[in-house]
Parts: structure tokens; sequence; C-alpha cells
């Protein structure tokens, strides 16, 4: 019969998981993720696609991050937002815009956005939700510009304008009101701005900046903090105390750096006794 | 095993959906309504749930939607495949049966209610229900979806052998409109697909144009016309 913990098999160690369950059924919480409770958005205009996100991270009612960037980088043309745990968007993007390198030096084409948002919506499906991200995916290629939403089961939707996150809604209600076909680049951006700041202003887990990013067919331009809204002020009043304000009875000052005076030992010769020979 | 439809995984892209497809003797006509809901808010309002099998196959998908755009991805694939191979269309039924393996081999973890219809040069026009459990059924018209249990009555009823394209395309569209009117979870636009032997015509009906039922009228207690209705809005002074 063969030891149990002499030798492990192949595959995912699973044991951890009724370890777990265990502890959940004792009451013991699982630990929180970072999630970015977040309003990201996109939009398509004339000549390209426009794309903005806040900046707040948060762990729970913490804000574990004033001035995060959501809008990740996939390749030269192609940009994705992301929502959900902080930590999925990251590596998930992050492991699509390696493949998509790879995928483009081995086809020796720009990539197209299509291309990347199917390794998407297949690496969410596999892993069936449990890697919390939900994306917002624009680009520009040969084909022209595209715009995806992509939610963490993996299902994809292509829209002329987009907004995930739980600022989605209050983002949503601005585009359903103020998006009209063919805009020009600078009102494209104008109404990315409106959106997301209605999701910072109305939504507890958006805030901080814009971040937005341009994409047209020869020239992607990052916008960080394009707009800052909620910047620190000077404070009206300071808070300091004047000097003197407090009365004391006694004053004592200690010196607390100590001086030192080394003395050397005397020369053992000097003191007597047989000298070593070194010679 | 019990499949359940309203165990869908927490935070789900559902397609609460109305969808149809009815055979007739040139070719067949698909339809389905836009609404894709998360919970009680619309994801999109205006989705294309008539999916591009091959040249003259097309789905109807219902469930959930990452579920049914990976399937439907797959067997496009290998419609694809099949066609390279042999240098000629899959049929509807090779795409049915596709379909349905993938449907009955994994219906433990899916939620996908598929309905399959084309034109093919075997048996011309055809429509295959592919519901929750991972069967596999011809009909000569089929709908599914949560909107779909409202008008099961209506098409019954209506429903004629012989008809034409313009009597088909008719019977769907006033199918779906009755099916959105009473479903919450459908409604939006209705997308229709006329599929015959020379190609696939996309049709569209605007959510404002929608055929009209009727729609009941006020009952307000004896009211003569003479008596001014108070404004709900004045504000009292």
């Amino acid at each position: 019969m063969a030891n149990a913990s002499a030798y492990r098999g192949t595959g995912f160690d699973f044991s951890n998981y009724a370890r777990n369950s265990f502890l959940e059924k004792k009451g013991v919480p699982l630990p929180k993720a970072t999630s970015t409770g977040t309003t990201i958005v996109g939009c398509i205009f004339k000549d390209g696609v426009v794309l903005g996100a806040d900046t707040r991270a948060t762990e729970g009612d913490i804000v574990a991050d004033k001035n995060c960037e959501k809008i990740h980088y996939i390749t030269e043309n192609i940009r994705c937002c992301g929502a959900g745990t902080a930590a999925d968007t990251e590596f998930t993007t992050a492991m699509i815009s390696s493949n998509m390198e790879l995928h483009s030096l081995s086809t020796g084409r720009i990539p197209r956005v299509v291309t990347a948002m199917t390794m998407l919506k297949q690496y969410l499906f596999r892993y069936q939700g449990h890697v919390g991200a939900a994306l917002v995916l624009g680009g520009v290629d040969s084909t022209g510009s595209h715009l995806f939403t992509i939610a963490p089961h993996g299902s994809a939707d292509k829209l002329p304008y987009v907004t995930m996150g739980s600022g989605s809604l209050a983002a949503m209600a601005v585009f359903e009101s103020g998006w009209k076909p063919n805009m020009d680049r600078q009102e494209a951006l104008n109404l990315v701005v409106a959106a997301v700041s209605a999701g910072i202003f109305n939504d507890l887990g958006s805030g901080s900046n814009v971040d937005t990013c341009v994409i047209t067919k020869d020239h992607t331009e990052m916008l960080r903090n394009y707009r800052k809204p909620n910047e620190r002020v000077q404070k009206e009043n300071t808070y300091k105390f004047r000097r003197g304000t407090t009365a004391w009875t006694k004053e004592k000052i200690r010196e607390l750096v100590v001086d030192e005076t080394v003395v050397p030992l005397p020369h053992p010769v000097s003191a007597g006794g047989d000298a070593m020979d070194t010679s | 095993m019990q499949v359940d439809i309203q165990h869908l995984k927490k935070g789900e892209v559902n397609l609460g959906t109305s969808i149809m497809a009815v055979q007739f003797d040139g070719g067949v006509v698909i339809g389905a309504d836009s609404r894709t809901t998360m919970g009680s808010y619309i994801a999109n309002r205006v989705t294309d749930k008539l999916t591009h099998i091959h040249d003259r196959i097309y789905c109807c998908r219902s469930g959930s939607a990452a579920d049914t755009q990976a399937i439907a991805d797959i067997v496009h694939y290998y419609s694809q495949m099949y066609n390279q191979q042999y240098g000629e269309r899959p049929s509807v039924h090779s795409v049915a049966t596709l379909f349905q393996r993938m449907c009955y081999g994994n219906k433990d973890q899916l939620s996908a209610g598929i309905i399959v219809a084309g034109w093919d040069s075997e048996v011309g026009p055809s429509v295959y229900n592919i519901p929750l459990g991972g069967g596999l059924f011809r009909q000569p018209w089929a709908i599914g979806g949560s909107g779909s249990t409202y008008v099961y009555g209506y098409c019954d009823a209506t429903y004629r052998d012989g008809w034409g394209r313009d009597e088909t395309v008719n019977f769907v569209k006033n199918t779906l409109a009755l099916a959105m009117s009473r479903d919450g979870s459908s409604g939006g636009v209705i997308r229709m697909c006329v599929i015959t032997k020379d190609g696939v015509e996309r049709l569209f009906v605007p959510g404002n144009e929608l055929p009209k039922f009727w729609e009941g009228k006020e009952v307000i207690g004896n009211v003569s016309k003479a008596e001014v209705l108070p404004d709900p809005m004045a504000i009292e002074v």
C-alpha cells in the first residue's frame, strides 16, 4: 500500500479547498480581495475608439489606492479597461497582452481586436466566472474600430458605447442621453469624461480621477489623469498650536547625546611580563 | 440530476429570452427579441441572438449568454472544418446533432436552450429544437426562452401548414411581440432572418414599431365625462 504522503500525484492539489470550506463552516470569513468597484466605459467615434476609467481601488469599504491605472495595454492598437477583482484584471490582461504580442510576431500582422476578444472570452469561460474580470475592450485594426464588453463568465457584447463595473448604471445614463453616431474626437472624449464623472460622483465604489485613452488608425494616446476633479486643497485653517500655548510648572532638560572619551589601555609590554616572540 | 434554469451562477449574464423558428415551403424564418439581462439590469438592449453558424444555418440562443456563445463558437468552428474536409456544406441535421452532443454531454454545467434552423440540399428547410436537458427534436415550428411559455397557445391556435414567406414572417413577428409584451425578461426590438436556398435576408422591427394588440383600457368607476379629473401633478396651494 502506498504511503499517503510519500508521493504526490500530478495535477492541482485541492486539499486546501476542504480546509477553506471547513473554516468557513466554523465562521471564519474568507479574506477579501482588492476589487476595483469601478466605472469603466468605452465609446466609438468617427475615426476610432475612446476608453475611460476612474482611478479608485477598494478593499471592502476602504479605498486601497486613490490613483490606480485601470486601462491596460494589450497591443499598441488595442487597450482594455478592467473592473472586478483587481488581481484578476491585472493578470488576465497581462497574459493576453503577452499572447497577442507572440501572435502578431508569428503572423507578421497588426493584431485584430476580435482576436483579443476571443482569447479573453475563452479564458474567462474556462474558469466559469471564478476569474472575476469584467472588461471593456477597444481598439482599431485593419477591419475598423471595435468595442466589446466581456463579462466574468465569458460572454461578449459588441456595441457602439459600453459601460462596466459598479458605476456602469450612472455612466450608461449619460451615454443613453448624450451619445450620437459619428462624433468627432473631442465630442467623444467629452462624453466619456462625463460618463466616468457620473460614476465617480454617484457611485461609492468609484472615485478620484478620470483616465482616458484615444485609439485611432495610426496613433494611440493614453491620457493618464485627464481630469482630476478631486484634488486635495489647502486647508482653510491651520490646526497647529502656537508656541507657548501650554503652561508648565517645572523645566528639566536631559542631555540625550552622551559624550564619551576613549582612554586607550596601557601597552601590555609596559605593564611587565614577557613579550611574545613574533619573529 | 435535475437541471434548473433558475440556478444560474451568481452574476451570470442571462438571455431571458423570446426566440422562435418556423419552417415554410421555401425556407425558414427565425426570430428573437434583443434583451440581455444581468439581474434586473439590461446589459444589452440591441443584442443579436440570431447567431451565424454556416452559410445557410443559424441558431437562436437562450439561457446563459456565456454558455450559448461558447457552444455556438465551437459548433461554428466544427462546421467550417466540415466544409473544408468534405467540400460541401454540413446539413442542418449534422449541425443540430453537434449542438445536441455538446448540450447533452455537459448538461450539468450548462444552461442553454438552442433552436437550430436552416436550409440544406438534403431536406430543404428544417427546424431543430434543443431544450435544456439536451434532447433533439425536429419540429415544423419551435419557440424557446422564458417568453415562449406565454405564447404556446397562440402558436397552436394560429400555425397552419403551407404558408408562404410573408405569412410566416408575420406569424413570427406577431408571436414575438406578444411574448415580449408579457415577459419582463424579453423586450427591445425584433430581429428576424429568412433563410432560403438563395441566401439569408435580415429583417429588423424597431421597438416603437412592434405589432400592437389589445392593451386594455383604464378601469375607472362611474366617472361622468363632464367631471374634471384631478391633475396628479398639480400642487395644492
